[in-house]
């Protein structure tokens, strides 16, 4: 009975004393080895050369500032209640008095941390903000020796200031650019 | 007291031909391991290690380090003595054997000649056969010594492996030495220099005594004494360090020197092919070293193809090993006995 079309008959016959010298299969089998010396090398030489993530990878959290520099974020909250790993936490302050430049709306976040060890990269965080004040960057997070290391705090987190760093600004950036621009226009 | 200045001369001459053949032969060892690891790289579609050094040229010596600075374990109930004889015994096997090897041809000076090679017995062939034997007790001792079942069955493999295969390797030994006439390693380079490579007349016997060298050099697929994973790593279980450092590095010093003993016996030794070489008329010392290099070219062909063959052949079962060397190559080298002797009786008469 024929239980798949792929099977193939094995050939049981005694060897004959040439076959038993195993000299021709041996033969054979080096000169694929050979051949193997001149393929294309599967291997990517990791420090020097790196495998392009997909465009839909998520990375390391990055908090967004306005054209102008001033952080997007509100503190409100929605970021830390989307997230299913609970991985976020912040504390809202009020903005005072000459710090316009700063912070563009009048409520900031004072402290604004993500535990990448919590942290899952589902991206609801992204997708939850109103003021497209966070998103995943094509970066991942780094080995570090101690777990406190991987609380990120507003200090990791925060896009360089596209004025002062513009270089590091648009490499922070990196391909992945939040989805509506209108957001990052100063309110008039 | 010219007597005494030649000889002082002699053993100058002759000391330094020996630490440069030591020193050659640790330094190509050394790079047969990195070759060995680049050439299973490129067969697997990999780099091979590459990080240390440009093409990872100093890869030897990190390797080398890093067996110099491991632990070092005696087990307790071994015979420290003899624990320590196994692998000074196989370091010391290998490293004679390259003793009777004419490396190029002789240098010609003014006060006379120098010829690179330490000793040109009458011989000469014999005491490779001789001293390869007692690379078996290194082994054996080796075996014994650390005390361990899984490393004295390992050792008693060993020894019978090499033993078996010494037996059609000496037959097929025994068909060029009826064409060249002479055991001694000098006069059977000028013979295939005057009559051609001994390869052309013996292909066969070539072939027999190659896959017997690989199994004297414990190499795949033969390398059953040493197999680390599935028979537990053989005899060098329990050896740590640089004393296991000086078995495997034996084993590779091996691969050279009778990678070197085929190129004399079946390669034409420093002749360079299809060409005399006389009729050029250049300086003797020129001359020499441009033999020294084709006898190295050889060598290291000869090595790649150990390698080659590594890297493509799985191991064979024990019981496959056994009847390959007595009912295979036993009967076939006899076979390529006779008919030599046959064929060059009818040329004679």
């Amino acid at each position: 009975m024929q239980l798949t079309p792929r099977a193939k008959p094995v050939d049981r016959s005694p060897m004959t004393f040439l076959e038993s010298l195993y000299l021709w299969n041996i033969i054979k089998g080096m000169g694929i080895t050979i051949k193997h010396m001149f393929l294309k090398k599967a291997t990517i030489q990791y420090p020097e050369e790196k495998r392009p993530f997909s465009p839909v990878f998520r990375g390391l959290h990055v908090l967004n500032r306005d054209a102008e520099g001033r952080e997007n974020c509100t503190a409100c909250g929605l970021c830390a209640v989307a997230c299913p790993a609970e991985a976020i936490t912040m504390e809202a302050a009020e903005r005072l008095p000459g710090e316009e430049k700063l912070y563009r709306e009048e409520k900031y976040a004072a402290k604004y941390e993500i535990n990448m060890l919590r942290c899952i990269f589902c991206g609801f965080c992204e997708e939850a903000c109103p003021k497209d004040a966070v998103y995943l960057s094509q970066t991942f997070a780094p080995a570090n020796y101690a777990r406190n290391g991987f609380i990120y705090g507003k200090h990791e987190l925060l896009i360089p200031h596209p004025i002062e760093q513009p270089e590091a600004y648009q490499k922070a950036l990196g391909d992945r650019q939040p989805s509506s621009q209108n957001v990052n226009q100063p309110i008039a | 007291m010219v007597i005494g200045a030649v000889t002082l001369w002699f053993i100058l001459e002759k000391v330094i031909l020996i630490a440069s053949i030591i020193g050659l032969s640790f330094f190509i060892a050394m790079y047969t391991t990195l070759a060995e690891r680049k050439v299973a790289g490129w067969m697997q579609d990999r780099h091979g290690p590459n990080r240390a050094g440009p093409f990872g040229i100093f890869q030897p010596l990190a390797d080398g380090g890093k067996l110099f600075f491991k632990e070092e374990i005696t087990p307790i109930a071994s015979n420290w003595f003899l624990f320590l004889l196994g692998p000074a015994l196989a370091m010391i096997v290998a490293l004679v054997t390259s003793t009777v090897i004419p490396w190029g041809a002789p240098v010609i000076t003014a006060t006379g000649t120098i010829p690179l090679q330490v000793a040109d017995v009458d011989m000469g062939i014999l005491i490779v056969f001789s001293v390869v034997s007692i690379g078996v007790y290194g082994i054996m001792i080796g075996g014994w010594a650390s005390n361990n079942k899984f490393s004295l069955l390992a050792a008693i493999r060993a020894a019978s492996q090499m033993v078996s295969y010494e037996l059609p390797m000496s037959l097929a030994l025994i068909a060029v030495l009826f064409m060249t006439g002479s055991l001694k390693m000098s006069e059977i380079v000028s013979y295939q220099m005057a009559n051609g490579w001994n390869i052309v007349f013996q292909p066969l016997g070539f072939l027999i005594f190659f896959i017997c060298a690989l199994a004297e050099c414990n190499r795949t697929p033969f390398d059953l004494p040493e197999a680390e994973n599935e028979l537990n790593f053989g005899y060098h279980q329990e050896y740590s360090s640089m004393k296991l450092g000086f078995y495997l590095f034996a084993e590779y010093i091996n691969m050279f020197v009778s990678s070197a003993v085929m190129a004399t016996l079946f390669l034409g030794g420093y002749d360079i092919p299809f060409v005399n070489e006389a009729s050029w008329g250049l300086a003797p010392w020129l001359y020499s070293l441009i033999s020294f290099g084709v006898l190295m070219a050889k060598v290291s062909f000869l090595l790649f193809v150990f390698i080659w063959i590594r890297w493509t052949i799985p191991r064979f079962r024990y019981d496959q090993l056994m009847n390959l060397g007595w009912r295979k190559l036993i009967p076939l080298a006899l076979f390529n006995m006779i008919l030599s002797a046959a064929i060059l009786l009818w040329l004679k008469s």
